[in-house]
């Protein structure tokens, strides 16, 4: 393929390479920038070498709170990545298998929430799982493990794990779509080949199906990865910018928006934030190059 | 086949459902009492959540409410607007990109896909100052292009991301095949290529506009104004600072999901079953 | 921005001098999206009276994006003329980065007492920033039905306040307070600093611990949260995880004898509760003690420098100042209460009430809000969670006054006067 100038490639790349330039990477390079910057009390901007980088992981109070909302974002991660994932991917399974009536109802119904605001979810559950209201308490009342029930999102103990899954809730949807396009894409030949051999649907499942979507079981979990460690709305929707109870459900994208844009008398902070910010860039990135590097590149990729 | 295995089948199927359906009320109760209870009154919303709505209950005040003292279609016009273009053009952009990307061996191949995928490394927020400056030099704050831009910028790396998976999935031979016959890059991507990956392109579009539907901080930054207030921009009306009326709330958020809801029943019904019968081949 | 600035006000410029006529347009940015109907029904067109040729939009943004979104527009240049005010650093902040006016050669500021305009000023009190418009009062609402339903009146001392709390749990299936810690700031803006003042003799005990004459761990600091520990057995089931608008829903469903609120909560009852409530203030240690009440500087207005308006902004800070405009705020938006020196008749009854206590009580500020808050750790998140912690249990009083103490220790240096 040795042409003159690939004028498909500029083609195929320049309407989306410039409108996420402009959009998108310049102004948060501009804005990442700035963690290499301090602002005086007037405003005023000057170069800062990485003092904000050993403020944020030297200083006990800023090191403390970062690390805690690392921690509490690892385990919201895994959390999503034990839940949600094989949720999703048994949902997947039992939806694609050939002549099951309705998957098509059942495919969307699931994906309802996915689709909803964080507000409705935040205010949704929070009236379900309230005591006051007693949704929840009845309904577990009715199935004899009254006694279990707790103010489970009040709790320091319980909060952030209730959290995560309630957005293990919301976004089932996303891996369950994903893999079953993946296993929708499976050419019927092999699969018959298989039970033509007497192969159990189990066997089926777990020897042919599941080596073929590997690379997508492989792009679901970098996806939960990117998307837990970048993620605040449902937190800040239900237990506000702070977290509580005492930071027990801070995650980088709480701690990130309470430092860049202040929260009540605390002032935000754009360099500082940007710090925070860069951290986080540090992080997925990290996860994001294993994932090209080590995924993507060493994995069999069945061409279908 | 023998009766008992038909019999096993059958059983088997019945297990599927079970399960399904178990499922399926998990996602859907909460939702169901959302929706009830839009249509009760304030007290009956808090004195008994699990019930329907009766006599006693019964109240359109919160949708009453909303009607009345929002421009509520206009407003659903606006965030249908900067969800539907952004829409088409993350699919149609993203999917060209990711072809180009999965397909070309270039050099900073690599490098483009991971610049290309910082844009979901990072809270899309912290460049808002950024964004916003940008607007304002280019005359675009509160108009509809500077949302439609700034989704289509947002929406693009995730879509890269996940088609690039998927298009490196098409068989070689069917590709070389269709040069052999001479086509053109560019008709090969469109004719062939992308209708063999309408199941992931769907699959994007579905995840793609949902941030885009729900999202109130660029609205807020980029478009606050009355002509181009999105839908959810418009329902953060109803939550006051200290008193919350939540009759209106429920009812403007039950009215905020249905029209997300309609375009999700569209990608999906549209571009998924056509494939059901494996267009892969 | 930089090139848009100078146009902008160039074709102010030009405005003014050709078209001198010519409507001007004011738009006022605001946390209060409660308030917008009154505003446009009342407030607007009361200044459109006097001023017709000044049109005003009023233009709230929901508390909570309220700071990030008015800085990001100030930043690029696209913020409203007028800017509500939040009450010291906050707006400080804004100031020194050039983004609010100095307000000195406004006449309308002569209507202000120099407590109302602390909250607005540079440190050195010498140039404000933004008119005081109104303060909000802390104290306790109480059902009266309940109440009289169970034969109890009006706490004024703490025993009292104990033995109402007592009866309610005891006789009656109500729970005694409304009150839950899931979003932290009640524990510290209508508990803490509400119950506080009483304990630390209001101003003396503030200004003491700015001076570093005080500490947290001091006892009257202590006590406050001691108080506040033997509240956990009068709180609804489950309060960890109970919702500020879950209370006002118990409160207002009638479930619950005693309410702690701040007065802006007063028009939210007016329209949601079927019964007749009533205030009490803060309770006293014995009968006859000199009582302090929170009276809390909370909101003011200031202008854009980057306004292509100044002129009609200060107009409408002029009327902001007026006698006409304190009376029509303080009894159309109840609860809260203008801060000029004009007299105001105040019409509602519980409102009036919470008044009134200014004539027998001190009144103070909020404890941290002024200068402490500017460290790290920020003491005011940090005052919502170990109050909401002492309320859940989860640690003592002294653990709470050590933690406080600590953080604030570490950046603060006493100014010596």
């Amino acid at each position: 393929m040795q042409r003159a100038f690939p004028w498909h490639l500029i083609f195929f790349l320049a309407p989306a390479v410039i409108i996420y330039t402009v959009f998108s990477a310049y102004p948060l390079l501009d804005t990442l920038r700035l963690s290499f910057f301090t602002d005086s009390e007037s405003g005023e901007r000057s170069f800062a070498g990485l003092s904000n980088f050993v403020t944020l992981l030297g200083n006990a109070v800023w090191s403390e709170a970062f690390w805690n909302a690392m921690w509490n974002n690892t385990q919201f991660f895994l959390i999503h990545l034990l839940v949600q994932n094989p949720i999703g991917l048994g949902l997947a399974a039992l939806l694609s298998l050939k002549g099951l009536r309705g998957a098509r109802t059942y495919r969307t119904l699931i994906f309802l929430p996915t689709l909803l605001s964080v507000v409705i979810i935040g205010f949704i559950w929070q009236l379900i799982l309230s005591p006051l209201w007693g949704v929840s308490e009845n309904f577990l009342y009715a199935l004899g493990l009254g006694q279990y029930f707790d103010a489970w999102l009040g709790k320091e103990s319980s909060a952030l794990i209730t959290l995560s899954l309630i957005s293990v809730w919301q976004f089932i949807g996303i891996p369950m779509m994903l893999i079953y396009a993946s296993l929708l894409s499976i050419p019927d030949e092999l699969l018959e080949a298989a039970k033509v051999d007497g192969a159990s649907p189990f066997r089926i499942f777990w020897r042919i199906k599941v080596p073929l979507i590997l690379p997508t079981l492989g792009l679901v979990t970098i996806l939960t990865f990117v998307g837990n460690f970048n993620t605040f709305e449902l937190v800040y929707a239900v237990k506000g910018a702070l977290a509580g109870p005492d930071y027990s459900t801070d995650i980088m994208g709480t701690f990130f928006y309470r430092t860049f844009f202040g929260y009540q008398s605390q002032l935000g902070s754009a360099t500082m934030g940007a710090t925070v910010a860069t951290m986080m860039f540090l992080v997925i990135l990290t996860g994001v190059m294993a994932y090209f590097y080590l995924v993507q590149r060493r994995l069999t990729r069945y061409q279908l | 086949m023998t009766p008992s295995f038909q019999y096993q089948q059958k059983a088997r199927m019945g297990l599927v459902h079970l399960a399904l359906l178990g499922y399926t009320l998990i996602a859907l109760f909460p939702i169901v009492l959302v929706i009830i209870n839009s249509f009760k009154s304030r007290s009956a919303i808090f004195n008994d959540p699990l019930s329907l709505p009766d006599t006693g209950s019964f109240t359109l005040v919160g949708y009453a409410k909303v009607l009345q003292e929002s421009d509520i279609l206009l407003y659903f016009g606006n965030s249908l607007l900067v969800t539907v273009i952004p829409l088409f053009l993350v699919l149609l952009f993203g999917a060209m990109a990711a072809w180009a990307l999965s397909e070309y061996r270039f050099r900073g191949n690599r490098l483009l896909a991971l610049f290309l995928a910082m844009g979901i490394m990072v809270p899309i927020r912290l460049g808002t100052v950024s964004i916003l400056e940008t607007m304002v030099s280019l005359n675009l704050v509160n108009t509809h292009l500077a949302l439609i831009l700034v989704y289509t910028a947002m929406g693009l790396p995730l879509a890269i991301f996940i088609l690039t998976e998927f298009i490196g999935q098409v068989p070689n031979e069917l590709k070389e095949a269709a040069r052999c016959d001479g086509i053109t890059e560019i008709r090969l991507f469109f004719q062939i290529i992308l209708p063999l990956v309408r199941p992931a392109v769907a699959t994007v579009a579905v995840f793609t506009m949902v941030p885009m539907w729900n999202d109130l901080w660029f609205p807020l930054i980029l478009a606050p104004g009355d002509a181009t207030k999105t839908i959810q921009l418009g329902v953060q009306q109803f939550i006051g600072q200290y008193a919350t009326d939540w009759n209106s709330v429920l009812a403007a958020l039950s009215l905020a999901v249905l029209p997300i809801l309609v375009l999700y029943v569209f990608f999906s019904q549209q571009l998924i079953s056509g494939l059901t019968s494996g267009a892969v081949k | 921005m930089l090139s848009l600035k100078p146009t902008l006000s160039l074709t102010a410029a030009l405005m003014t001098a050709s078209l001198a006529v010519e409507a001007q347009t004011l738009t006022i940015e605001s946390w209060r999206v409660d308030d917008k109907d009154l505003w446009q029904n009342i407030l607007i067109p009361a200044f459109n009276q006097q001023h017709p040729d000044i049109e005003v939009r009023f233009n709230p943004t929901s508390p909570t994006e309220y700071d990030s979104s008015l800085n990001a527009r100030m930043q690029a240049g696209t913020a409203g003329d007028l800017v509500t005010c939040r009450p010291f650093d906050v707006s400080l902040n804004l100031y020194r980065q050039g983004h609010l006016m100095a307000l000195d050669d406004l006449p309308g500021l002569d209507h202000y007492q120099d407590f109302a305009k602390r909250a607005w000023s540079t440190d050195d009190g010498a140039t404000a920033f933004c008119l005081p418009m109104a303060s909000v009062i802390h104290g306790f609402f109480y059902n009266k039905e309940i109440f009289s339903e169970l034969n109890l009146d009006p706490p004024e001392t703490l025993d009292e306040f104990h033995a109402v709390l007592e009866t309610v749990k005891s006789e009656s299936r109500y729970t005694p307070l409304a009150l839950g810690t899931n979003d932290q700031w009640e524990a510290n803006q209508i508990v803490f600093t509400n119950i506080g003042p009483n304990f630390w003799q209001g101003e003396a005990g503030r200004l003491a611990l700015i001076n570093g004459e005080a500490a947290f761990t001091d006892a009257p600091y202590v006590a406050a949260w001691e108080e506040m520990a033997r509240w956990s057995d009068y709180m609804g089931r489950g309060y960890p995880s109970q919702t500020y608008g879950d209370s006002q829903n118990l409160f207002a469903l009638g479930r619950a004898a005693i309410y702690p609120t701040g007065s802006w909560d007063t028009s939210y009852f007016n329209d949601q509760a079927s019964f007749e409530f009533g205030a009490f203030k803060p309770p006293v240690a014995e009968a006859g003690d000199q009582c302090h009440i929170s009276d809390h500087t909370d909101m003011g207005i200031g202008i854009n420098p980057a306004s292509a308006n100044p002129e009609a902004a200060k107009t409408f800070l002029n009327w902001v100042a007026s006698a006409d405009f304190a009376d029509l705020f303080t009894n159309e938006v109840t609860g809260f209460f203008s801060l000029s020196t004009h007299p105001v008749e105040v019409n509602d009854p519980v409102a009036a009430e919470m008044i009134s206590w200014r004539d027998e009580c001190d009144s103070t500020i909020r404890l941290n809000a002024q200068v402490m808050n500017r460290g790290t750790p920020n003491m005011e998140q940090e005052l919502w969670i170990v109050s909401s912690q002492v309320l859940n249990g989860d640690i003592t009083p002294e653990e709470a006054a050590q933690r406080i103490q600590s953080g604030f220790a570490q950046w603060y240096e006493p100014k010596s006067e």
